[in-house]
């Protein structure tokens, strides 16, 4: 044994460190809405404008809301695995489009008229969700981003669930990947479906 | 189709380094011949290809192709040209691939400077960079390929974080990272001489000008960082002591002790296993750094996007480069001779303790940075360490060595006497003691912790100028003294400017924490605020539009004792792409002082016109610090460019036989 092997022991403990750190995540800070009444909303939804839906219409059963939008890379990441899931699990899933026209950057805001940009955003994410694919029980279209500011969403996309009491019981910034969903997603909604 | 090129020389790349990184290694140990001479022919290819690589990813960024995800998520078809290209580094992947690129330069540099070193010893250094780049191209091929493909393309793109949007992003990352990449050389260095066993003197001379020229550009590189920081985030801070921060910080305290003990190997050929230890450890440190910023296992102001899989990888590298070298040190550094004997008070001894205050200092950044992740993982709770730590931890560590610099160029090698230099320096330390007392009293708050830093920084200048003042007195021999000056070797040069430049630093730091004076205040159009002296109005905000953004911009009038003296535009900025607004600080920067507004939010969000919260502060001698660094890589490069590391063969020899007769 010679007197250098410390450093290689103190490595190895740094080592160990780090690898245990890589399985925390140091961002898995709760959402304060966590076990909140999800905040309430009145929007209009995108298969009938004419008609609005919030989280009240929703009391008594567990459902997803996730929050997308057309300009959004991630959410085309994303969608391939809430497609699959609107066709296995009977779980309503109610897409919140985030500021469909304002968030995408190649629209001068300060010159397009409210009804201008409803008509635009509608357009758009019908669009979007004939090409892709459309795993919502229904859309919600929160033009303004108020609804989003209310969630605390801070990237899209974002997905809550909420209980049968309308309190939201988990929130997952990001994409949702099939791992996600299988461990943490899917067992959750199967509890509180219980 | 220019993307798939890319990614193609990005494969070919790593087939390369591959190659470079186990022919010339064989070939060194089984001296043959043949496959050393691959050494120098694979670097070059390998730096072509992975330029063209770049240039391929560029392209991408300047053409707008929607179609790489990579370019999709950081750019955006109205971003200016040169955000464009320095968007090419704004994300994870191409960071990644700007890494790799200074690294193949880097290796370059050295393939084409080194005709006068042995092939053997050239063929064992590119070869371990070689093995350290083809693990970061299959990093980047594996997990973070900047070149995959969205199908079908985007007709726009995220754009660029707008923090990012700034001339801050084009220059900071390429300096940081040339810092960052250079220790390789330095690695690559130590690695080749305990598998040659030859750890002399030469050695270090070969390897001290590329440490320098690394440590150089990561001082430069801190310094933009933080200047950015400063005049960005409109918080008036320059340092956060933030896990990012400090991942390039402790480099930079573990290359500036390495810069010192291979000084003592060249030229004492004493510390050789502490020097190798080192060079070893300071990229170990940029590695660490590159695990923690990029597996996301911290939290951090600088948010990446993070994916385990890539922390997994990275560690794994971790461990083979570091695990590995560190083994070869183990099992080769009890056969290195100690070299030359000295005393307890000799230039050798006070270089020692710099260094274990240097290291000290770094494991005490180390403890901070790692110590949330150790209670995560034990399960303690979740904890953030911050300022009051460091600062508490710093000052008494940084004390004793800052003191010890005023005195270690007058210490000799091998013996020095600690009376002689007190009789030398005692006039410096008087002057300094008097500095200290005034300059608090005169700025009209006197604290011991300001005149501490006053008294050190003085300490350092004066010291500095009897050292430089009676060198050259003692070399005149009847020349003029500017003519006997400009004789002085660069690297004497270098030596005092970088000391001078961290007694710049210790001033600006100083006097900015000490008598910096701010006020957060609401403000309607017509009214004022004074700060130490500067008065502000303000006149209102209105809105202006720039290329892919909107902006409040605040309209203040800086006035001092009535005259006014210019007007002020700090603006709040809405980019179109993003839901976070962002701060433009208005700052008047002098020589003294900085003058600093930023437009905080209106108190009434429908109501703009009216009032806003605003923050003014009053810095002064914030400049110093970057300045201080700026003499710090100056000096740096003077000691890099001395004229000895360009004669050739003629020291080495010397230093060989001198070393030779000491160990025995």
């Amino acid at each position: 044994m010679n007197r250098y092997f410390w450093i290689l022991g103190a490595f190895a403990a740094l080592v160990l460190l780090l690898a245990v750190g890589l399985g925390l995540n140091p961002r898995d800070v709760p959402s304060p809405l966590v076990g909140k009444p999800a905040p309430a909303f009145n929007l209009n939804v995108l298969a009938t404008p004419d008609k609005a839906l919030g989280p009240k219409d929703m009391q008594g059963k567990v459902w997803l809301l996730n929050v997308w939008a057309s300009w959004c890379v991630s959410c085309r990441a994303e969608h391939p695995v809430l497609v699959e899931f609107s066709k296995k699990v009977d779980v309503p899933l109610i897409g919140l489009n985030y500021k469909e026209v304002r968030g995408d950057g190649g629209f001068d805001m300060g010159k397009m008229a409210a009804d201008e940009e409803k008509k635009l955003a509608f357009q758009r994410a019908n669009k979007w969700l004939a090409d892709h694919g459309d795993p919502y029980k229904l859309t919600v279209m929160d033009l303004d981003g108020r609804v989003g500011i209310d969630y605390g969403v801070y990237g899209v996309p974002e997905t809550y669930v909420i209980d049968k009491a309308g309190v939201i019981r988990m929130k997952h910034t990001g994409p949702i990947t099939p791992d996600i969903l299988g461990k943490k997603i899917m067992p959750l909604l199967a509890e509180l479906n219980k | 189709m220019i993307p798939e090129l890319g990614n193609f020389a990005l494969i070919l790349a790593a087939l390369v380094a591959l190659i470079l990184g186990t022919l010339p290694l064989l070939g060194a140990h089984q001296n043959r011949m043949a496959w050393v001479a691959v050494a120098r022919p694979a670097t070059s290819a390998l730096a072509l290809l992975v330029t063209f690589s770049f240039a391929c990813l560029a392209h991408a960024f300047v053409n707008n192709d929607f179609s790489v995800v990579y370019v999709a998520q950081h750019s955006n078809s109205l971003l200016p040209l040169e955000y464009r290209v320095a968007a090419v580094w704004g994300g994870h992947e191409g960071s990644l691939l700007l890494w790799m690129l200074m690294l193949t330069w880097w290796a370059f540099a050295v393939r084409m400077l080194s005709s006068q070193l042995p092939e053997n010893m050239v063929a064992r250094v590119l070869g371990t960079i070689g093995l350290v780049a083809f693990g970061f191209l299959l990093f980047i091929l594996i997990t973070s390929n900047p070149f995959d493909r969205l199908l079908p393309g985007a007709a726009e793109g995220r754009d660029l974080n707008p923090l990012l949007q700034d001339f801050g992003l084009i220059i900071h990352p390429p300096l940081l990272y040339m810092g960052y990449v250079g220790f390789s050389v330095a690695f690559a260095f130590a690695i080749a001489a305990l598998l040659s066993g030859q750890l002399d003197a030469a050695w270090a001379r070969w390897s001290r000008p590329w440490t320098t020229a690394a440590w150089c550009f990561l001082t430069l590189g801190i310094a933009m960082g933080s200047w950015w920081a400063y005049y960005e985030l409109g918080w008036g801070g320059w340092w956060f002591w933030d896990p990012v921060e400090n991942a390039s910080f402790m480099p930079w305290l573990i290359g500036t002790a390495l810069v010192h003990s291979l000084a003592v190997t060249e030229k004492r050929g004493s510390f050789k296993n502490w020097t190798v230890l080192l060079a070893i450890s300071a990229f170990s440190l940029s590695l660490l750094g590159t695990f923690l910023v990029r597996s996301g296992v911290l939290t951090s102001v600088h948010a990446f996007a993070t994916d385990p899989r890539r922390g997994i990888f990275i560690l794994i590298f971790l461990v083979a480069v570091i695990g590995s070298s560190l083994a070869l040190f183990a099992w080769r550094a009890p056969k290195v001779g100690l070299g030359g004997r000295f005393a307890l008070i000799s230039r050798e001894s006070m270089l020692l303790t710099n260094n274990v205050l240097l290291v000290v200092a770094c494991a005490t950044v180390l403890l901070g940075t790692l110590y949330p992740l150790l209670i995560d993982a034990l399960a303690l709770g979740k904890i953030s360490v911050g300022p009051p730590y460091f600062n508490a931890v710093f000052v008494p560590v940084m004390t004793p060595l800052l003191f010890l610099m005023g005195i270690g160029p007058f210490a000799n090698w091998k013996q020095a006497s600690i009376p002689e230099i007190l009789r030398t320096v005692r006039w410096a330390f008087v002057a300094a003691i008097i500095v200290a007392i005034a300059v608090p009293l005169i700025y009209g708050n006197w604290s011991a912790l300001t005149a501490l830093g006053i008294l050190l920084a003085a300490w350092i200048v004066f010291a500095g100028a009897i050292n430089f003042v009676g060198r050259v007195q003692s070399t005149r021999a009847g020349q003029s003294f500017l003519s006997a000056a400009l004789k002085q070797p660069r690297s004497f040069f270098g030596m005092h400017v970088a000391h001078l430049g961290i007694a710049v630093f210790v001033i600006g730091v100083t006097m900015v924490s000490s008598f910096q004076d701010e006020k957060d205040v609401k403000m309607a159009p017509g009214e004022s605020v004074d700060v130490a002296g500067y008065h502000f109005t303000f006149n209102g905000v209105k809105a202006v539009e720039g290329p892919n953004y909107v902006a409040a911009q605040g309209d203040f009038d800086l006035s001092v004792n009535g005259k006014f003296m210019l007007k002020m535009t700090p603006e709040k900025r809405n980019y179109h792409s993003s839901q976070m607004p962002m701060t433009e600080a208005a700052i008047d920067a002098g020589f003294l002082r900085d003058v600093y507004v930023s437009l905080g939010e209106p108190i009434d969000r429908d109501k703009p016109e009216a009032e806003w919260a605003v923050r003014v502060y009053y810095k002064p001698f914030v400049d110093w610090i970057w300045g201080g660094c700026l003499l710090m890589a100056c000096g740096g490069l003077l000691a890099m460019l001395d004229r000895r590391y360009r004669i050739k063969s003629r020291a080495t020899s010397a230093i060989n036989t001198q070393a030779g007769t000491q160990q025995a």
